[in-house]
């Protein structure tokens, strides 16, 4: 990918975390007054006082506006309204959790939606590929939430294998990672499956076979690398799939992290603390999907030239 | 290979009606209709109103397990019958669901069809707010949303409404640009029609079924969307229930009463899987490039 491209997406994904910034700024303000809700409605105008000035609302709204966004460009989100330590400070010590829950998840559904996927496109129409296809539906449709609720049920509660909330352990990891994961299985089995079979009937690997090359390197060397492009693409529309899913597997597995931060912050109606993670989880994604960019120029010479050329 | 198969239909023996709606396609149009009937009828369906409590019968299990023959599927903490909870929380989830999807629409044509109206800035604006929808997951959005304004249903319903308005802005605004330049709308604006008199009457009509495709595309999404906010217990909230609610609060019985928790699970379960596999087989039908798959 041409680097004029990349910056033109770089400074979409800027201008677009900006308006979140600026939305998020009126939302807060036309929400009504924090600090009343706060403090309730028995405190004394003095106390009121001391908490505007506290959080900075006592200046015009264009101020406060300049210093709101000045902030977050220093990583400075604002205190938490009920919790009053700053917002950037809880978030990071949730995100770990956050991360290596999302990231365990989404590794385990590539490597076993990938691999299924490709299995079923060799075995197309037969009893294997029928039943792949059966989890894929079966891993896509299953609500996250279900089926999180249904592994305590089996593996918590009636065999007693695994733990059910928490995450002190590597065991914690598995149910909740299994939970998210089956969702991304199931989208790419599906995607792998039809990529691999448009690709396996192309000349080039029908060449190969004619040249005597072996299956398994036909198969990983001539048609994986072609049928990953869609793959990539499927990578980068399901990053949203990925945080959202997060949000609710963290809740039925009680996993401390930013997900349970947020509905924990919603419940309270923290906005301080929820804007911070809107904003945070803004910030991610217009990067995360420039990665994406930048790995289909990788994989895809094509995509290189052509965008280069015009 | 869509060619070929095109041919040989005439020669072959003719398709049976089991190949042309396979089973599972069909028990989907079953679980569909379903539904629909318990989300029109649920007065006459359930036995009981699902608010009435009755502390002596607390957490009985389904009849099948040995519980009441008066409640088919048991009664939960309250001792309330769940089967009714069931109908009603699938007519709150329908309702919601509905609604949030038609208003979506609703706003995200009217934007589209400005957007391509105006042109210009206001088309600028619209499409720079519908990037910024699409830039985040909007469970994110709805729940920013619920943090600002709280709860209540009607609230709810609203802020289910700013799903996937962003599709129905694009999708039109796309659409209304290209019937702009095509020959039947400049040839009525020609005639001296009015903007809006062109636009109801002669640009809707022929994009509808785009906006209705998206609309079922989206209604189960929303349904996801519903059921999982209100199972984190910020969507539909008691008194009222909803699939998602009963699922959540279900969610603390676990150990002594699962059917509280799992019945309702399966219910969304089965829905969302019949819309996938009813859209799956409708598309497969409709795109002539997947038939040789």
């Amino acid at each position: 990918m041409s680097s004029r491209l990349l910056l033109t997406k770089l400074t979409r994904g800027l201008l677009t975390v900006w308006l979140i910034v600026t939305l998020t700024f009126l939302a807060l303000n036309l929400s009504g007054d924090p600090i009343e809700a706060l403090v309730g409605d028995q405190a004394t105008a003095e106390v009121i006082a001391h908490y505007r000035e506290k959080f900075g609302l006592d200046r015009p709204l264009w101020r406060q506006y300049i210093s709101y966004v000045a902030g977050i460009a220093q990583g400075d989100f604002g205190l938490s309204l009920s919790d009053q330590r700053p917002a950037i400070e809880l978030i990071a010590a949730a995100l770990p959790r956050t991360l290596r829950l999302g990231l365990t998840a989404f590794v385990l559904g590539l490597i076993l939606g990938v691999g299924l996927g490709i299995v079923a496109a060799l075995n197309r129409n037969k009893p294997v590929d029928r039943f792949v296809m059966s989890f894929a539906v079966l891993g896509f449709s299953l609500p996250n939430f279900f089926l999180g609720i249904m592994l305590i049920l089996l593996f918590s509660l009636h065999w007693r294998m695994l733990p059910s909330a928490g995450d002190a352990t590597i065991w914690h990891l598995i149910l909740p990672a299994v939970t998210l994961g089956t969702h991304f299985a199931g989208t790419f089995a599906r995607f792998t499956r039809s990529a691999m079979l448009e690709v396996l009937n192309k000349q080039y690997v029908v060449a190969a076979r004619a040249k005597g090359v072996p299956r398994p390197r036909r198969v990983l060397w001539h048609a994986l690398p072609n049928a990953a492009i869609p793959i990539v693409t499927i990578i980068g529309l399901k990053l949203g799939d990925l945080v959202a899913g997060s949000i609710i597997v963290e809740t039925v597995f009680a996993v401390p992290g930013v997900g349970r931060l947020l509905v924990n912050a919603v419940t309270s109606r923290d906005f301080a603390l929820v804007q911070a993670i809107l904003i945070m989880t803004s910030i991610t994604m217009v990067l995360a999907n420039l990665a994406v960019d930048a790995v289909y120029a990788l994989i895809d010479p094509r995509m290189r030239a052509a965008r280069s050329e015009s | 290979m869509a060619m070929s198969r095109l041919f040989s239909r005439s020669d072959d023996a003719p398709v049976r009606a089991e190949a042309r709606y396979p089973a599972l396609v069909v028990v989907s149009l079953v679980v569909l209709g379903l539904i629909l009937a318990i989300f029109v009828f649920a007065d006459w369906l359930a036995p009981y109103d699902y608010r009435t409590q009755s502390l002596l019968k607390r957490l009985k299990p389904p009849a099948f397990l040995g519980g009441m023959p008066e409640h088919l599927l048991g009664t939960d903490e309250l001792g309330r019958d769940i089967l009714s909870r069931l109908i009603y929380a699938i007519r709150f989830s329908v309702l919601v669901a509905l609604g949030g999807t038609m208003i979506g629409a609703l706003i995200g044509t009217v934007l589209g069809f400005i957007a391509a109206h105006f042109r210009g800035l206001a088309e600028e604006a619209i499409m720079m707010l519908a990037d910024v929808q699409a830039s985040l997951p909007f469970m994110m959005i709805a729940l920013a949303l619920i943090a600002l304004f709280g709860g209540g249903f009607f609230l709810f319903v609203a802020i289910m409404g700013f799903y996937g308005w962003e599709v129905f802005a694009r999708l039109t605004r796309g659409v209304v640009i290209a019937a702009n330049t095509q020959g039947y709308a400049t040839a009525v604006t020609a005639l001296g029609a009015p903007a809006r008199h062109v636009y109801l009457r002669h640009v809707l009509p022929n994009i509808l079924s785009v906006l209705i495709v998206q609309f079922t595309l989206n209604f189960p999404q929303v349904i996801l969307l519903e059921t999982s906010l209100s199972f984190l217990g910020l969507g539909i909230r008691p008194p009222l229930t909803s699939l998602g609610q009963m699922l959540g609060a279900g969610r603390a019985y676990l150990t002594s009463a699962w059917w509280i928790a799992v019945l309702p699970g399966i219910a969304i379960f089965l829905t969302t899987m019949s819309i996938s596999i009813l859209g799956d087989w409708i598309r497969d039908r409709l795109d002539p490039t997947l038939q040789s798959r």
